[in-house]
């Protein structure tokens, strides 16, 4: 029955959506990691995502999500001037990494409406199904 | 006299097969609402039911060798009923799922497959009242 496969569909897309926040995540809690090495510093992760393009689905109806790789940022660490700072180099700089605090924020919550769109369609699905199976009753 | 089940039922079991499969479509479209170069797609349902409804009068090109693809119907929906979606306002990374409008799609979708399962069911009922006769 064809219906399951929505349960396939939702569920990548649920899964692709968890690996968003878990990478925002740890973006927001390293924000602050800092390092004396410019080329040590963390780097903001970014997930890639890409639509399955086979195997699921009647003649190619029906796409799931994959989560193709994580990126890591290339922008530049910022410098920060913290003399007293233990981990500062020898000017007294400590390197902070580029995250942007507002894109991951905006980011989570991107992530967490996508997420709930797809629970609501497993949910509508499962309604859908019950009914289908309580026919002429 | 035998009960020619199909015309009984009437349009209502061949639009149901076609609602779950417009709604695995568009929830195919949400899952991928943040994947970048994915098009939304949706069905014609109007000429993916007509065709369901009239197999003949549906346009089959003529394969003459086992390696011509088929426009031959897979699994009761012919594969050409599945159309692009014009997108309003395409996003940068080539992605045209406007989640809104999907998501008001699957609604109207999954009402109208509720709909389509209430007929069915009250031709169900009926059957059952003509065969007890009570």
């Amino acid at each position: 029955m064809s219906s399951f496969k929505i349960f396939d569909v939702a569920g990548s897309g649920m899964s692709a959506q968890s690996v968003r926040l878990n990478t925002t995540a740890s973006n927001l809690a390293n924000a602050d990691s800092v390092s004396s090495d410019p080329n040590q510093v963390y780097k903001a992760k970014h997930p890639l995502f890409e639509a399955i393009r086979a195997g699921l689905g009647t003649n190619g109806a029906s796409n799931g999500v994959a989560v193709k790789g994580i990126y890591e940022s290339t922008a530049p660490a910022t410098a920060r001037y913290e003399p007293g700072n233990p981990l500062a180099d020898a000017n007294g700089y400590v390197y902070a990494p580029a995250v942007n605090s507002v894109e991951e924020m905006v980011n989570m919550i991107s992530a967490s409406r996508s997420y709930q769109n797809n629970v609501e369609v497993m949910n509508t699905a499962k309604e859908m199904m019950l009914a289908t199976l309580r026919l002429g009753q | 006299m035998p009960i020619n089940l199909d015309a009984y039922l009437g349009v209502h079991a061949k639009a149901l097969p076609l609602r779950s499969q417009r709604t695995e479509v568009l929830a195919a479209n949400i899952a991928n609402a943040d994947t970048p170069g994915y098009r939304a797609r949706d069905i014609d349902f109007k000429a993916a039911l007509a065709a369901a409804s009239n197999p003949q009068s549906a346009a089959q090109l003529k394969t003459t060798q086992s390696r011509h693809i088929s426009t031959a119907q897979v699994n009761g929906t012919p594969a050409g009923e599945l159309k692009y979606r014009t997108p309003l306002a395409p996003a940068l990374d080539g992605n045209t799922v406007d989640t809104q409008l999907e998501q008001a799609a699957f609604a109207e979708n999954s009402v109208r497959y509720q709909a389509t399962l209430n007929f069915l069911s009250s031709k169900f009922r009926g059957l059952l009242t003509a065969i007890t006769g009570q």
